[in-house]
């Protein structure tokens, strides 16, 4: 179970997203998890070996690197996607509860099943209406919630997003105050940098879908009111035969998701 | 074998268990092998290499680590996982003897058709009940056997920066000086609160089912 399995799992979420949704997984794949595995990893990878005090005492640099570092950035990074990704498998779960009662339908020779085959209902494409939509905002708003706390513990954790050169310790048993020298904190801080940046991007993409759904949800419920003033069948088929096409054109992803495909 | 295999094995079981069944193993993957894959393994890499002894004597600090970490807790987490997965492979053999038991009437002549029977359902009853009702009950003693173990073996669940060692060749008292102290005592307490979750998540299954059982047979009795 690594990272890989976890693209394969998101991957399934994708086919039911928004297309901001999904311009956000492939940020979070490529910018943030490729970034952290192949490079960010190795930065940090002697952060420990190569962590110097300008001391002879044992431990003095255990307990240094202890003091100034209580969790890796690398390992902050690691929880912060995780928990980021998680909310995602909300919606595949309800999406897959859903399918299941469907199925349920369909064998139980229920005539108000439009489907004609299991299959059919193996790769239906859900729209974000209804309980869905709830689950789907919910689920990103728990995403922003998780990206600001994750970058609040990171500022306040390390007093800003810099890696400075020299720490100095007096924790015991360190002999007065030692100078501590960090390994690479140039590459450390255009790294840090960058995953910042990033993660505002993410956010950002996350507001601007929070607001799309909302916009979406009123207007649909504006046109509900407007409509059914007026006449009520041949104009919802008119825009639901848009929205359709619309969606068709915008589907792109055939992954399944493990576990939730039954 | 690794832990890609488990998943594909367990990805199969997941099929005949209950919604909390899928929330349950959704959790084990994401929260803990996934995060004992990518993080915890980092964090305890360098335990030994960086076990730090006040001493010149020789040996003194091999013998203090073995002293104060008899199984390392990245072991003990992959036996628990291991341990605590394993009961729902029991689900699999009975639904794949069941499944087997179908298919030999099939071919003795039944009228059963053979693709329907590989993507069939079956449901939690009958004697699947009391299998997968056991392999719940084990998962949970397992997981608390784990948890006390850990708490018994570390004397509680906060990894010290400090450790007083006496043991043969250290002369007199010795201190010692553990890595990464504090990042290890985050990620046990992390480890701890998700199998007290998954303990939870366990515990509400056997009364989901245990209360489905009761209402059916009230149901069969009136």
């Amino acid at each position: 179970m690594d990272w890989g399995a976890l693209h394969t799992i998101l991957g399934g979420v994708n086919k039911h997203s928004t297309s901001i949704g999904k311009i956000w997984l492939t940020v979070l794949f490529i910018f943030r998890i490729m970034i952290l595995v192949v490079a960010a990893e190795r930065v940090w990878g002697d952060e420990q070996h190569d962590f110097v005090c300008n001391t002879l005492q044992p431990g003095c640099r255990n307990v240094c690197y202890d003091h100034f570092f209580p969790i890796s950035h690398i390992r902050l990074w690691a929880l912060q996607l995780i928990f980021v990704s998680t909310p995602a498998l909300l919606v595949a779960m309800h999406v897959a509860y859903r399918r299941h009662e469907k199925k349920r339908q369909f064998r139980k020779g229920d005539q108000k099943c439009e489907f004609k085959d299991i299959e059919e209902i193996r790769k239906q494409r859900f729209r974000i209406e209804g309980s869905l939509w709830w689950t789907y905002t919910s689920s990103i708003f728990f995403r922003l919630i998780f990206e600001a706390v994750f970058m609040y513990a990171f500022y306040f954790m390390y007093d800003g997003f810099r890696m400075p050169r020299l720490m100095k310790c007096n924790a015991w048993p360190c002999p007065n105050t030692v100078d501590c020298f960090v390994s690479r904190p140039t590459e450390k801080t255009v790294f840090t940098i960058f995953m910042i940046a990033v993660s505002s991007i993410c956010i950002l993409l996350n507001v601007a879908e929070l607001c799309y759904l909302l916009t979406k949800f009123f207007l649909r419920r504006s046109k509900k009111a407007g409509n059914s003033k007026q006449q009520p069948n041949h104009e919802n088929k008119e825009e639901t035969k848009q929205n359709e096409m619309n969606e068709l054109i915008s589907d792109s992803c055939q992954n399944t998701v493990i576990g939730f495909s039954s």
